[in-house]
């Protein structure tokens, strides 16, 4: 009698959007394993032309629930870029601030609400609030501090209001920011107790590696997340103007996602593709936290980028009080954005928390859009999920493991990558393979 | 119309968005706990492994796109007793409906090219509809995102069996109770005049004007907002063009 595996998983559950998960194997041999993503596309770039330049960065934020501060902050930066407006240090202090918000909601939301429950082996956070309410309630205080800080930055949590094309529309106070500053010192110990309840429950993530090639951002000057140079695992510093020549997108049939490769034939990007090229600019209380789960770079187990989440976490409380320090240091002054509209075509790059993303506008002169493109994380990753699945799925079927036990670790292996499927169906060329 | 003593079971379903809306019922913070003792959550992708076809409330979230979205959408609304649309994209297309500009034909050029994509359903794009376009909507949570307070509100009220309350009033109202110099005095552009209000006037009050994400009030009264532009030196053509971003679904009855 042949022995049949037939797995669909429908719209994998505690990820972002749309995504299904197909696995058909007979008598230990893969027929068919997918990573198919069916999310309807939405067509961001054409929503984009013939708007002013002063609304791009609204529209760009709406890509994105969980990263709508990276959209607003890389369509700023694209946008400046293509008219030459410039801004001041305390400008990008206030912008790095948001960032660090959007990166602290966006990794505890992931490694707390939907990871979590995988160590714990439950379905989602709400049983956890009966057994292990101490810990929820925990994680829930590091997510309203993240949250906060985005209310005090951007004005709101999801969808910022302040950032605007050569500055800020509203600061914070200086006396906000000193109260901010307490409470990020508070967090630090909350931090390192929820990452001891992580590490209590790490050997449930898959001990499975496949090497591939690691892209981020890199800088000289710190732990790369605002502003760097793209930088490649493989073929080290490259040029962010030719980014076209590294993302390389092309489509296949079964997604409405498009894929992309570079040197080999995926790549990876986000939280671990950066600790794996900058871990020795991060903060102490970040090192001590890599060590406490031994992690170092390169380090080629795709779930171990829930704890480079966990690292950044550390990093991000860290960074974020020297930068508070270095605004009251200096005082806050009260800036009016000036500057001319330009036309031009500026390529704007950024970490957003699940990995490089650029937008390339072109305006014109009348400061109209009359071309956009936006590169995803989620997209750059999507090969990668699949290259792995296609070495993961008969190492599970030759290790004889049974159906339900390898749907829950290929639903892992996509958690772990903390796909954003709405953002990467934003747009679609088709181009099939 | 709800089981008496019984927590009512709610789902939460989502279609083309950000799911940003979603993001604000995780964004409530201690207060879900709160929410799970008179609610039973059944299924909730975004969150939660579990999932039930069994459900009295369903939140539906994000625009219509596609035939099959529509298939799925009123397999929703069948299940569910109550049908609440939540946020901008559901409510009114929202963001969404900025490609509505274009014919469906010219986006799907621009988009897919020359490629073949008859038949594969994924790709069967229409011009985008909001939830209210395509099944019965019996309760609306306006706003881009939506307001996290209102939505605690709105279910609180669901769960009490009563009827949730959405303003009527302009944004307006609001701002002028926070005591906000008006944007347009600022020398900026506003819709709050005609805009629903219920959001706290967050926009204007962060020094941004308002871009409608709420939607119109009942009966906007444009005559004011055409005061106000003739007041200000702003050309209607320029005001009009503001309504693309959520309002586009409007403009036609507004131009009038």
């Amino acid at each position: 009698m042949s022995n049949k595996i037939e797995i669909k998983i429908e719209h994998v559950t505690r990820v972002e959007g749309h995504g299904n998960i197909v696995l058909n194997a007979e008598d230990g041999a893969v027929k068919q394993v997918q990573w198919q993503v069916s999310e309807a596309p939405r067509f961001f770039e054409a929503m984009m032309v013939g708007r002013d330049y002063s609304e791009l960065t609204h529209i760009a934020s709406r890509i994105c629930g969980i990263c709508s501060i990276s959209h607003g902050l890389v369509s700023l930066k694209a946008t400046e870029r293509a008219m030459g407006v410039e801004i001041s240090d305390q400008t990008l202090y206030l912008r790095k601030l948001a960032h660090h918000a959007e990166h602290l909601q966006s990794h505890v939301l992931h490694v707390g609400y939907l990871v979590a429950p995988d160590l714990f082996g439950v379905g989602s956070v709400f049983p956890l609030v009966g057994t292990h309410k101490d810990t929820v309630v925990k994680i829930i205080k590091l997510h309203r501090l993240a949250n906060e800080m985005s209310d005090l930055f951007c004005g709101r949590t999801t969808h910022p209001i302040t950032l605007t094309v050569g500055g800020f529309t509203k600061i914070p106070t200086e006396k906000e920011l000193v109260s901010l500053r307490q409470r990020l010192e508070d967090a630090v110990e909350t931090t390192k107790e929820v990452a001891g309840v992580v590490l209590a429950g790490v050997d449930k993530l898959p001990d499975f590696t496949r090497e591939t090639e690691y892209i981020a951002i890199s800088s000289d000057e710190e732990y790369a997340m605002y502003d760097g140079v793209i930088t490649s695992t493989d073929a080290g510093r490259l040029n962010n103007d030719a980014y076209q020549d590294i993302t390389n997108e092309f489509v296949v049939p079964y997604s409405t996602a498009k894929h992309a490769r570079h040197k080999r034939d995926s790549y990876m990007v986000g939280a671990l593709a950066r600790f794996n090229l900058n871990s020795e600019k991060l903060s102490p209380l970040a090192r001590q936290v890599a060590d406490m789960f031994g992690l170092r770079p390169l380090n080629y187990n795709p779930y171990m980028n829930s704890v480079a989440q966990l690292v950044e976490v550390a990093h991000c409380l860290e960074d974020s009080i020297a930068k508070v320090d270095a605004l009251l240091d200096t005082g806050l002054k009260d800036e009016r954005p000036d500057f001319k509209v330009n036309p031009g075509r500026g390529v704007g790059v950024i970490e957003a928390p699940r990995g490089l993303l650029i937008h390339d506008y072109t305006i014109d002169e009348n400061g109209k859009c009359i071309k956009a493109n936006c590169v995803i994380p989620t997209n750059q990753n999507h090969r990668n999920i699949q290259k792995d699945m296609e070495v993961l799925a008969p190492l599970l079927i030759s290790q004889d493991k049974d159906k339900k036990e390898i749907e829950l670790t290929l639903e892992m292996l996509v958690r772990a990558y903390d796909p954003c499927i709405s953002c990467s169906t934003h747009y679609l060329k088709v181009d099939f393979e | 119309m709800m089981r008496p003593g019984v927590k009512p079971r709610v789902a939460f379903f989502d279609f083309a968005s950000c799911e940003g809306c979603q993001l604000q019922v995780v964004n409530l913070e201690e207060s879900v706990i709160d929410l799970i003792d008179i609610v039973n959550v059944v299924s909730f992708r975004e969150a939660m492994k579990e999932h039930s076809d069994d459900y009295d409330i369903a939140f539906v979230e994000g625009s219509i796109m596609r035939p099959m979205d529509e298939e799925r959408l009123k397999n929703i609304r069948n299940r569910a007793k109550i049908l609440v649309a939540l946020g901008a994209c559901a409510c009114i297309g929202g963001i969404n409906t900025l490609r509505n500009r274009y014919s469906v034909e010219h986006v799907k050029k621009v988009v897919y090219g020359d490629a073949d994509m008859d038949g594969n359903p994924f790709f069967d794009v229409f011009h985008t509809k909001a939830v209210g376009d395509v099944v019965d909507v019996d309760y609306y949570v306006h706003g881009c995102p939506i307001n996290r307070d209102e939505l605690a509100k709105v279910v609180t009220s669901l769960a009490l069996g009563k009827k949730p309350e959405i303003p009527n009033y302009p944004v307006c109202v609001e701002c002028k109770k926070k005591g906000n110099v008006c944007i347009f005095e600022r020398g900026g552009f506003c819709l709050g005049p005609v805009t629903r209000a219920g959001c706290g006037a967050i926009c204007p009050t962060n020094g941004s004007g308002c871009e409608g994400c709420r939607g119109l009030v009942d009966n906007p009264n444009t005559d004011s907002e055409l005061e106000v532009l003739e007041k200000y030196g702003l050309r209607l053509e320029d005001a009009l063009g503001k309504f693309d971003i959520f309002c586009y679904r409007y403009k036609g009855e507004i131009s009038k």
